[in-house]
């Protein structure tokens, strides 16, 4: 019972992380019906840039209040990727819209590329450790010596999540702007001739979808402590999993099946073995994607002539 | 950003382009200020510091300024204007030009290639040949080959594989396994390891058969890592990340060998120097022969029935099935023989390196192969052979770049920035050219002459 409450309790954690990410997935697909491959690699350029001001406030600036630091942190990193999403989407994608279908993936995949290597030649091969923060625990159950414990950091993430997930359902639901997303997503061309400026909402998607996997950069640096230029691509292609398994195009359905993906990653690693977990979120993947590829909550695609 | 059609009107607008520039120098400001600007380090006590190179992202923002200001006052209005003037018929001269090349240019390469090794022999001597023909050579055409074998599934067919890898994994593994343990020669057990290799793909093929576009390409990413998952903890079997060493080298069809211990060793035989130059060409030769035997059973292909059916399933499936054509054979068919050359050049990569570990059949290849095809555009085989000679060729020729160091300084290295430049070649070209270099549509049936067609006339469906 501790076991499975404490797995419980990690899966939701990483669950959350992935459910950020995954939206930025979700929501580039259902508006231009492309995979943004580079997707994943924003998400670990974000925890870079985190990492990097993390200690420039703590070491340079010399702010102790750790709260103060990581909201700091939060709203540059949110900030800078968005910036940087925005410029990939204008450099590399915008030009080939419309075009050959193939063109914008493999422009992804080069990006992705291009963003790993770059911060490996700026940054540095080697894993980028922080010192620990935030390293107290809170007991929920004890028995025979295993203690079910939530830390402190995992309270933080489950807080920042939920609150960050609400300003941006309220953004997607109650405001103009995503009302025009909405829109584009339903049908570009009907949007457009209603005056919706869709290059604007297309870029609009792809800097809140970036914000959103900055916010999971840096909770995910606060996590692990640890960051590294190749930690991009497995959890890009998990939260990938996430925004398929719940249904692509589906706000809530990239949540769901980000939780669903962490909590069957930790379990699997708790209960059967740690180290084919890859391969079980992999094999979720492909199964998914066979059996019932409109996801959880996602309407089925009808094929056209 | 003002349209390309008041540009050519009124001249370059230069206020507005300053602005602009301006504009773009901030961002390249926000962007590359903290990742280049703050380098992070480890010191002696494993702490983070940050070390500053503000000089270096001066340069960075001044570069990006610079070029959005030509670009937007000299390089896209040029463009432009030529674009219109291009509208015009290509002459008469030009036409002859293109199809007098089109016709010596595959002959001509294919003399070139079998004189390349006795070229480079006789310019740098045997030991100096070792590089050109190893690194360059052999590489590059590792990656023609793939190419093409790729290229009967994504390019004819139109299924977009991403983990292609996974078959030369398994062609890689399979020959070093048997040829380790059971001692089987590598002329045996080459077609054995295309034929699992293709029972491979018609096994992962299947799964697959109902899904298309994007979904079936991230379903093939997840085999591909699957696969490779599976090689690091199988440890039993492949003796995990640390992989397998000492894979017994290619004979010469058992006559001469190449070991230097074994008695009928080639340079001994003929009385020549020892130097590991004859294996190596030995080894260029081998590939060019397996890359031209999957050209020609292309080429062959094409013109069969099964692959006009791989052509229709590509440009629109749902066509193809109205018409008749079983697609579950066509597709497996496609699967099955571009998983088996993947198998044949996987065989022979284990046999050349004679080490094979999980770390060389990363996604990150996969990705490189898929975009030599799309590169090179779909289903050409002189364009993948050109788009693999680019890339590749291009990316070892920065290992080549030491003088930069007299430039940079010496702890300057081109080759960490090696596939920082094919990623953004990757981007570049796709957004130069979208359906790669040669897109032209060649039929393979007609009537009194062969038309080749643009690609961009044709749909593509979603296959």
């Amino acid at each position: 019972m501790e076991i499975f409450l404490q797995q419980l309790i990690n899966g939701l954690t990483l669950g959350s992380i992935y459910g950020l990410i995954a939206i930025g997935y979700t929501m580039v697909f259902g508006i231009i019906g492309m995979v943004n491959f580079a997707h994943g690699d924003v998400f670990m350029v974000s925890a870079f840039i985190a990492m990097i001001f993390f200690l420039l406030l703590t070491t340079v600036f010399g702010i102790t209040s750790i709260f103060l630091t990581l909201i700091i942190v939060l709203v540059i990193a949110m900030v800078l990727t968005s910036l940087l999403s925005w410029t990939i989407e204008r450099v590399a994608y915008r030009p080939l819209r419309g075009s050959f279908r193939l063109a914008p993936l493999i422009s992804a995949i080069g990006m992705s590329i291009v963003l790993s290597n770059f911060i490996q030649v700026a940054q540095g091969p080697r894993n980028k450790p922080l010192p620990p923060m935030l390293s107290g625990t809170v007991t929920l159950m004890e028995k025979n010596g295993f203690a079910a414990t939530i830390s402190y950091k995992q309270i933080m993430i489950w807080v920042v999540t939920a609150v960050l997930l609400a300003a941006f359902w309220y953004v997607v639901q109650k405001t103009p702007l995503g009302r025009a997303q909405r829109a584009c997503e339903q049908d570009r061309k009907m949007a457009a001739l209603l005056g919706v400026n869709v290059d604007r909402t297309i870029s609009l998607t792809f800097v809140m979808g970036a914000a959103l996997a900055a916010v999971a950069g840096t909770l995910y640096l606060s996590y692990y402590g640890v960051v590294n230029f190749s930690d991009g691509f497995t959890p890009g292609v998990k939260a990938f999993t996430a925004a398929v398994l719940g249904g692509i195009g589906s706000l809530p359905g990239a949540v769901l099946g980000g939780l669903l993906i962490g909590l069957i990653e930790t379990f699997w690693s708790g209960y059967f073995s740690i180290d084919y977990k890859d391969v079980a979120a992999f094999s979720i993947l492909a199964i998914v994607l066979i059996f019932m590829p409109q996801g959880i909550l996602g309407r089925p695609e009808v094929e056209k002539v | 950003m003002t349209s390309d059609a008041t540009v050519t009107k009124h001249g370059p607008d230069i206020p507005a382009a300053v602005k602009d520039a301006v504009l773009a120098g901030v961002i390249a400001l926000g962007i590359f200020g903290p990742l280049v600007g703050l380098k992070t380090e480890q010191n002696m006590s494993n702490e983070l510091v940050i070390t500053t190179r503000w000089g270096l992202v001066a340069v960075i923002v001044g570069i990006v300024m610079a070029g959005r200001f030509l670009l937007t006052t000299f390089i896209w209005p040029t463009i432009a204007v030529r674009k219109q003037r291009d509208k015009a018929p290509p002459s008469a001269g030009r036409l002859a030009f293109l199809a007098s090349f089109k016709k010596w240019f595959p002959s001509g390469s294919l003399v070139f290639l079998f004189l390349y090794p006795a070229i480079v022999v006789y310019l740098l001597g045997f030991q100096g040949s070792l590089k050109w023909v190893d690194n360059f050579g052999i590489q590059i055409l590792i990656y023609v080959m793939l190419g093409w074998g790729l290229n009967i599934v994504v390019g004819l067919a139109g299924l977009l594989d991403l983990g292609y890898v996974a078959f030369y994994a398994v062609g890689a593994y399979s020959y070093a396994l048997l040829a380790t343990h059971f001692g089987l020669s590598f002329w045996l057990l080459l077609p054995m390891a295309g034929i699992l290799a293709a029972l491979w793909g018609i096994m992962l093929g299947f799964p697959v058969l109902r899904l298309r576009g994007d979904y079936l390409a991230i379903v093939t990413l997840a085999f591909g890592e699957i696969i490779r998952l599976v090689l690091i903890n199988f440890r039993e079997l492949t003796n995990g990340s640390a992989g397998i060493s000492s894979i017994p080298k290619i004979t010469f069809f058992g006559i001469w060998s190449f070991d230097v211990s074994a008695p009928n060793n080639f340079a001994k035989v003929w009385g020549l120097a020892m130097s590991s130059a004859y294996y190596k060409i030995f080894l260029y030769y081998l590939i060019l022969l397996l890359a031209l035997l999957t050209a020609f059973v292309t080429l062959r292909l094409r013109k069969l029935p099964i692959g006009r059916a791989w052509e229709a399933l590509r440009e629109d499936e749902i066509a193809c099935r109205s018409l008749g054509i079983n697609t579950t054979n066509t597709k497996l068919t496609a699967f099955a023989l571009g998983a088996m050359f993947g198998g044949f050049a996987g065989s022979f990569f284990a046999a050349r390196q004679g080490f094979v570990s999980p770390e060389s059949f990363v996604f990150m290849e996969s990705a490189v192969i898929v975009a030599i095809v799309v590169l090179g555009g779909m289903g050409s085989m002189i364009g993948v052979a050109l788009a693999a000679v680019a890339m590749i060729g291009g990316t070892e020729l920065l290992r080549e770049l030491s003088f930069l160091k007299a430039v940079f300084g010496d702890n300057f290295d081109p080759d960490q920035f090696r596939m920082l430049f094919f990623g953004l070649a990757m981007v570049l070209i796709m957004i130069w050219r979208p359906r790669g270099f040669v897109s032209a549509r060649e039929p393979t049936v007609f009537l009194t002459e062969r038309k080749a067609i643009s690609g961009s006339l044709v749909k593509e469906g979603h296959g």
